[in-house]
């Protein structure tokens, strides 16, 4: 077998990044199933996977593709309510939650992944930091869309109403679906740990794998130097739009998964302090950077968790946090003290290894 | 077809491609920025297979030409065709997959790639791998990549630089990005080539080396090539045509020799000589 630093680079980020994610899960999963962990904890399991997911997607608009987006909530958002519909739709037809469950996962994709190509279309055919307003404007539009949209399915169908639950008409055997501000209502949880695992894996191989690709290539020198990538014949809007398209559906997808997570959920939930939320992963992770993205989502994740014990105190722990790991990765004298501790601990490496010889 | 400049011409080259249709022609062409008139008048003609030279004094209009050929800039008149197809109307990378490439005068490399991914860039349009095989790596992926890896250390080891395949291309000396950026240009499997100074900021011996690149690139793939170059010796010696250009307009035309003795040329590069 060939050694760990033979390995392309495109070799070793697979192993790192699904390796990880497969090491939290044996490690979690008999905790979980064994109830060796609080209940706290455990339900904040499936709300990581999701926001991984989130940062993994994201990272392919910011990282990859180099295009601000200030809204990446409301494609969680799209996704969420589409996925919900889905699967409440569903719940007679389809007896088996698992099989409604991924149903309602590639609907929330598909429909997060239109509102995707209906913002990238008129936008990221111009140069500059148009999508970032755009985007911002199409997560508080969503928002606001869903506070006020009333669905109800009865035997006739599913029934749409943008004024009341009242109004949507439905016969004595019909069910509200969403209720404006209150959101969807009636969920049943159908997401799982082990669910929210295969989809950070499925998040994983899509963007890990188009990276290292035709099409990956291509995001990145559009990134790199767009007047370079235009004159070796590029087309500009087709791969941003592509790979933007992605980047959506992947939200939609963790979307879906999210809101079978709880029995209740509000447009509210996904605002623009989501998105800041989502971005702010995606910028410590480092840019372009799945693994960092995997970990810095896990661990700001939970960190408010952890914090609790500190009651008020928490949201300010919490920034100065942030604030010290921006500083630390960001200055120069800090990233020499991480090079030279790299170098110190090569330089034993190999020592150790010629000593073998 | 209509053929905008009749041939052969002073155009610029029509030396050993007299009797074909040439690969690149302007007519009349012209650009004005607000109020001031950039490049006027433009006729050029380049032979299939020829090395053509643009030279002038600085601000004499020469990228501008460049920008225009390959529609970064539109035209405000006239018209361009490569291989007989007009370009009006077409984005800057339709019209490079019309057949033509480029290199930039401060040079434009993808710096956070590898030297072999920016060569695979290049060959893009000739890489076989839909958007399904990209995302799962299956269907065909990885024939295609492999394919597309040894048609760039191919064209890297023609220049000799196979050796620096996974290195950063940002990470190259000044002299080895040049070259990628052309390895680059050349990986779009283009009908001509138009080098922005590519002697620029190079000691004697790299352009000797340059100069025989040239050459080769020509030889080896049968296309043309127009350069831009300060260099005279570079430019005398391998161009067979060139064209002089100062303020926008075209003062003179020819074969080496012919520009060497020409009192406009030098007017223009050393100024009017008082009696």
């Amino acid at each position: 077998m060939k050694k760990y630093k033979d390995l392309s680079s495109f070799a070793k980020t697979n192993i790192k990044c699904y390796g990880i994610v497969i090491l939290a899960f044996l490690v979690m999963y008999p905790l979980q199933s064994s109830g060796m962990i609080s209940h706290s904890i455990s339900g904040q399991l499936v709300p990581i996977c999701t926001y991984v997911v989130m940062a993994i997607s994201l990272n392919l608009t910011v990282g990859f593709l180099g295009e601000l987006s200030l809204g990446h909530a409301g494609f969680m958002s799209v996704g969420a309510f589409s996925g919900v519909i889905t699967a409440i739709s569903l719940s007679a037809a389809v007896p088996s939650p698992t099989i409604r469950l991924i149903i309602s996962i590639v609907v929330g994709g598909l429909f997060a992944g239109i509102a995707g190509l209906i913002i990238g279309i008129p936008v990221l055919r111009l140069k500059g930091d148009y999508l970032a307003i755009v985007t911002l404007a199409f997560g508080e539009i969503i928002k606001n869309i869903i506070n006020c949209l009333y669905v109800g399915i009865d035997e006739k169908g599913l029934h749409f109403s943008m004024q009341s639950d009242a109004a949507l008409g439905l016969s004595e055997m019909g069910r509200v679906i969403m209720k404006g501000p209150q959101g969807a209502v009636g969920i049943t949880k159908t997401a799982t740990f082990l669910s929210g695992i295969i989809l950070i894996l499925f998040a994983l191989f899509v963007v890990l794998n188009l990276v290292n690709s035709k099409t990956g290539r291509a995001v990145t020198a559009i990134r790199d130097n767009r007047i370079a990538a235009e004159s070796v014949g590029i087309g500009i809007t087709r791969y941003k739009l592509t790979a933007f398209i992605i980047s959506a559906m992947l939200a939609g997808m963790a979307g879906a998964l999210y809101a079978q997570n709880l029995s209740a959920v509000a447009a509210t939930k996904f605002d623009f302090n989501t998105s800041i939320l989502i971005l702010v992963f995606v910028v410590l992770g480092g840019m372009g950077n799945i693994f960092g993205s995997i970990i810095a989502a896990t661990l700001l994740y939970m960190l408010p968790e952890l914090l609790r014990g500190l009651a008020d105190y928490r949201m300010l722990i919490y920034a100065i946090i942030l604030i010290i790991v921006m500083v630390a990765t960001n200055s120069t004298q800090s990233k020499q003290i991480i090079a030279k501790i790299k170098s110190s601990l090569r330089t034993r490496k190999s020592n150790g290894e010629g000593a073998d010889l | 077809m209509t053929k905008m400049v009749p041939l052969p011409s002073k155009a610029i080259i029509p030396e050993r491609d007299a009797q074909k249709d040439p690969i690149l022609e302007t007519h009349r062409l012209g650009i004005d920025f607000g109020g001031l008139t950039a490049v006027d008048e433009l006729t050029l003609a380049i032979g299939r297979t020829e090395i053509g030279g643009l030279i002038g004094p600085n601000g004499a209009g020469k990228t501008t030409v460049f920008n225009l050929i390959t529609n970064v800039y539109k035209p405000t008149r006239g018209d361009i065709m490569i291989d007989g197809k007009p370009t009006g109307g077409k984005s800057v990378s339709q019209v490079s997959r019309m057949g033509i490439a480029r290199t930039f005068q401060n040079i434009r490399l993808f710096s956070d790639m590898t030297v072999i991914d920016n060569v695979k860039v290049g060959l893009h349009y000739s890489i076989n791998q839909s958007l399904l095989s990209s995302v799962t790596h299956l269907f065909g992926y990885k024939k295609s990549e492999r394919d597309a890896d040894e048609r760039a250390l191919e064209l890297l080891s023609f220049f000799n630089m196979k050796h620096l395949a996974r290195f950063k291309a940002g990470s190259l000396p000044y002299g080895e990005q040049r070259r990628l950026e052309i390895i680059r240009a050349l990986a779009t499997n283009p009908k001509i080539i138009l080098l922005d100074e590519p002697a620029a900021g190079m000691n004697p011996s790299e352009t000797a080396e340059l100069m025989e690149n040239i050459r080769r690139i020509r030889d080896k793939y049968q296309i043309a090539v127009l350069l831009i170059e300060h260099d005279m010796n570079l430019v005398m010696n391998i161009c067979e045509g060139i064209c002089v250009l100062d303020h926008g307009k075209v003062i003179a035309k020819g074969t080496p020799d012919e520009i060497k003795s020409d009192p406009k040329v030098i007017e223009a590069y050393l100024g009017k000589k008082e009696d």
